[in-house]
């Protein structure tokens, strides 16, 4: 595997309409976190440094006063764990890559940019930094947002009086709906709906969202099949 | 920036490349189970019902229908805009209709 700035420009490239995608939901991520009661540098900050939606988007659903901190860490590594996977899927190309090569990448390594170097690495790309190009546009795209979504936050006094309270419900059920592996996921997404509707009633805060998740995975772990 | 937003941020930041990372330099050490990968995957999945279910079935029928229209949109035609789209401005619209 060669790791050069023609793989990187290509990645890029080829990445720019996912970048405007994710930007999508990073305006709703600079958006909430005004609402939640960040400031523009602690939401510059959270997007630069973690660089995961989905995880960002939920710590704003936990973000009150005073701050649940092992919760929102915790929450944040169940979402994203997902990444363990995905950079072990990477092994039998970054394998040949230098440390700092590889794991400077995995930092820019998100599930977009994931997907699409996967696919292009058993087509037979054989440029390493085809990753880091995909996924430094991706950054760009969702540090850039979220700025602008703070921004729009700044302005709009009333989100809920335009439906902007739910926009991230909207955005969640697209995630969703690109997360369903087929049949199998019925039952556990049933099981971890169902929890956490049952758990919000009777348990304060937003345990429920651990509820939920908890139930819903450990059934796929106990799964037997082999499918 | 408060001592406690900062802890969080870099926390988070902290576990997430963890996660990252974690996952090459296990396999280029060790095997993963088929069971674990199926495990890890399923949880993104389950975290995003465990916060829509709620949020679309115990707070009003705006809300609800709003969420069925956006589950049917983003099936359809895939693109998160489009059921983003659908979700703000069909709840906006039952929420001024269903008084």
């Amino acid at each position: 595997m060669i790791f050069t700035p023609h793989g990187f420009l290509r990645g890029f490239r080829l990445a720019v309409p996912l970048a405007l995608s994710v930007g999508t939901y990073g305006l709703v991520f600079g958006m909430l976190s005004k609402q939640s009661g960040l400031e523009f540098n602690e939401s510059l900050l959270m997007s630069l440094t973690v660089f995961a939606g989905v995880s960002q988007l939920i710590a704003m659903q936990l973000w009150t006063a005073p701050l649940p901190v092992a919760a929102i860490v915790l929450t944040t590594f169940l979402v994203n764990a997902r990444h363990l996977f995905m950079g072990a899927a990477l092994q039998p190309w970054f394998k040949k890559l230098s440390w700092g090569q590889a794991y400077g990448s995995l930092f820019f390594c998100a599930d977009e940019n994931w997907a699409l170097a996967v696919k292009e690495f058993r087509r037979g790309e054989k440029d390493g930094a085809f990753l880091l190009g995909g996924g430094f546009v991706i950054y760009v795209g969702w540090v850039l947002a979220t700025m602008i979504g703070f921004a729009g936050g700044l302005m709009v006094r009333d989100p809920a009086a335009w439906g902007l309270d739910f926009a991230f419900v909207a955005v969640f059920i697209a995630l969703m709906i690109g997360l369903w592996r087929g049949k199998k996921d019925l039952i556990p997404w049933c099981v971890a709906g169902v929890g956490a509707v049952v758990a919000a009633k009777f348990l304060p805060g937003k345990w429920y969202i651990l509820i939920g998740t908890f139930l819903g995975s450990l059934l796929e772990f106990l799964r037997v099949d082999d499918a | 920036m408060h001592e406690t937003t900062l802890i969080t941020i870099l926390g988070m930041a902290a576990v997430t490349y963890f996660s990252r990372i974690g996952g090459l330099w296990l396999m280029n050490r060790m095997r993963t189970t088929p069971r674990l990968e199926n495990y890890l995957s399923s949880l993104p999945g389950c975290v995003l019902v465990s916060v829509v279910a709620p949020a679309v079935l115990t707070k009003g029928l705006p809300e609800f229908f709003a969420g069925l229209l956006s589950l049917f949109v983003a099936w359809k035609t895939r693109s998160l805009v489009a059921a983003l789209i659908t979700g703000v401005g069909s709840v906006w619209v039952l929420r001024n209709i269903i008084v």
